[in-house]
């Protein structure tokens, strides 16, 4: 499968058209995702016939076309696309079949993008590994006994086996740029706000975020320019303009052009700070070694570097796992048993509500909304989601003092590359601390990108996250366009087959 | 500070949960796990800072108060688990 940036082109040149995109990635799909498991849901027929609309206008339009228009797109199974089903990994909403579109895919639709299907999630994007999903596991790319990480894993891992050029996810506390990072793609959270909510299927309403996956800075920056935007149906969403203020150059296949990629990649003038606390002991040596030397790269490519910090780093943790349940417990009272999923019979309606919630409900999603309830409860609430909410203004001042004296942050996205199926059992503590770095970007609601910079020694790929300020995706994608533009890691492909 | 059986059949009932004794057990010795480790947040003084009541200049857009379509109770019952008269089916509130 082509990158996004190569299939636009191969389009427009008509060499390739949208029918044989589209039906390549249905080959794929056929062809791998009996090892993956990345896909829930897959609709080829409904797919093929848009395929064809979209050839149908790129012939007969005046103007010219959507850049976007006829290219595949799969969606993770927590974000609504009428037609078809919508299960977020869960059993409790087996066989629901939304009658409405989230404003994302809406707007994809609209730019002309296939949506070919739903992708696996741990149950309502709660977890790392998308181990937690009640439809099974889906496996790396690069090591299929290795998670794809989480909870968008379905996506990242489609992305990266080359079912489809582009996916989106969630990321509410690290689950697109996690995944991203051990997949080795590129995936972008965008800032809090950015992109509707609408149609996402809530889990933490202050945390989440809907974005993008691709194989390349710039494949996700076209994806997140069309679904961005203030949104009426998410009274969060702002009315910020987005816009690409650098040259987008792209490496031809058959040599560089040497004066684009120069004017694309020169960062002169552009802070990069590195917080001291996500260099801690812990992390796997390699995983260091490679954001080092990514960061080096910057350097020579214009970048100052500071060191920065951000001195409530530690306490992201226990934020995060105090808000984000607390806020999952109140979200997801809605599934009872009586509007959507099955329902299991009891004598009274209390009855039904206990039966249906204690038997379709997953371990971590029963853990979680234990815990957000009892933070919530009476008597603990103070101590509990009281004083987190407090600190989590202090870790959204350690950014905003970060980002008075810097453009971008750069550290690493995990502390280690891809873990094993099964590695960390039935200890939920160490599944929360995979998310360590990436959990403070939600707390402050600032953007944050993951990109390849390299493997361990295991062949695993190792990400590199850069967070910005506040609605300024831009400098994030300027600075991994211009890394992917003197380097080839996003380029990588595993070797299954 | 770990949570007594009694606390974690309180929470459950109040999350409207059924669980397995086997689960309670489980669910004690894990989520007792869990609150000693965000105890951690106890120690910082927070007493001069505020909650974070939002991201920085993003005020919610609210709209003004008036009908709209939506979308119609067929299409609305479609994934009722059961239903009648045009209404969700629910089995009796009152003894």
């Amino acid at each position: 499968m082509e990158t996004l940036t190569e299939a636009q082109k191969l389009l427009q040149r008509g060499e390739i058209s949208s029918r044989e995109l589209t039906q390549q990635a249905l080959n794929q799909i056929s062809a791998l995702d009996g090892k993956l498991h990345a896909f829930l849901h897959v609709d080829g027929d409904s797919a093929l016939e848009q395929a064809d609309a979209a050839d149908q206008k790129r012939k007969s339009a005046p103007e010219p076309v959507s850049p976007l228009l006829g290219i595949p797109l799969a969606v993770k199974d927590v974000i609504v696309v009428e037609g078809m089903p919508c299960t977020c990994g869960s059993r409790i909403l087996q066989g629901y079949r939304p009658p409405f579109t989230a404003t994302a895919v809406k707007r994809l639709q609209a730019a002309g993008m296939i949506v070919l299907g739903k992708t696996n999630t741990d149950e309502f994007a709660m977890g790392s590994s998308t181990e937690n999903s009640a439809y099974g596991v889906t496996h790396n790319p690069w090591d299929l006994t290795r998670v794809p990480g989480g909870s968008s894993g379905g996506s990242a891992a489609a992305v990266a086996a080359g079912l489809v050029p582009a996916a989106l996810g969630t990321d509410t506390g690290g689950s697109i740029r996690q995944p991203a990072s051990f997949c080795g793609v590129t995936g972008l959270k965008p800032t809090y706000g950015r992109v509707s909510r609408y149609g996402l299927v809530a889990y933490g309403s202050s945390l989440d975020c809907p974005g993008p996956f691709g194989r390349s800075a710039a494949d996700v920056a076209a994806v997140f320019s069309a679904m961005q935007g203030r949104d009426p149906l998410d009274a969060t969403s702002q009315d910020v303009p987005f816009a690409m203020n650098f040259p987008l150059a792209h490496r031809e296949r058959a040599g560089v052009r040497e004066k684009d990629v120069e004017t694309a990649t020169t960062l002169q003038g552009v802070k990069i700070g590195i917080p001291k606390e996500y260099f801690i002991s812990g992390i796997q040596p390699e995983v260091e070694e490679k954001v080092r030397t990514a960061i080096l790269s910057l350097k020579e490519l214009g970048a100052e570097i500071h060191e920065v910090s951000l001195p409530h780093t530690e306490y992201a943790l226990p934020v995060y796992y105090l808000l984000a349940p607390a806020e999952a417990s109140a979200n997801l009272a809605r599934f009872d048993g009586v509007r959507y999923g099955p329902r299991v019979e009891g004598d009274s309606m209390w009855d039904v509500f206990y039966k249906t919630r204690g038997e379709k409900f997953g371990d971590e999603v029963t853990r979680r909304i234990m815990l957000g309830t009892y933070a919530l409860s009476a008597g603990y609430y103070d101590a509990f989601y009281g004083q987190a909410q407090k600190v989590r203004t202090l870790i959204k001042r350690d950014f905003e003092q970060v980002f008075a004296k810097v453009d971008a942050i750069a550290c690493p996205v995990a502390p280690t590359a891809a873990f094993k199926i099964g590695a960390h059992g039935d200890d939920p503590l160490a599944m929360y601390l995979e998310d360590v770095f990436t959990l403070p970007a939600n707390l402050a609601g600032v953007p944050g990108l993951a990109f390849p910079v390299g493997f361990d020694q295991a062949g695993l790929p190792v990400g590199m996250q850069l967070m910005g300020r506040h609605f300024d995706e831009a400098a994030l994608f300027r600075l991994a366009h211009a890394y992917q533009q003197v380097t080839d890691w996003h380029l990588a492909k595993p070797g299954i087959s | 500070m770990p949570l007594t059986l009694q606390e974690v059949e309180h929470i459950a009932k109040l999350a409207r949960l059924e669980l397995t004794d086997e689960e309670k057990t489980r669910y004690r010795e894990q989520l007792s796990a869990i609150l000693d480790h965000v105890a951690q947040l106890q120690k910082l003084d927070t007493s001069s800072v505020p909650p974070l009541a939002g991201m920085s200049g993003s005020e919610s857009h609210l709209r003004p108060d008036l009908a709209r379509p939506g979308l119609g109770a067929a299409e609305l019952l479609k994934n009722a688990p059961a239903q009648a008269d045009a209404q969700f089916k629910i089995p009796p509130v009152f003894e």
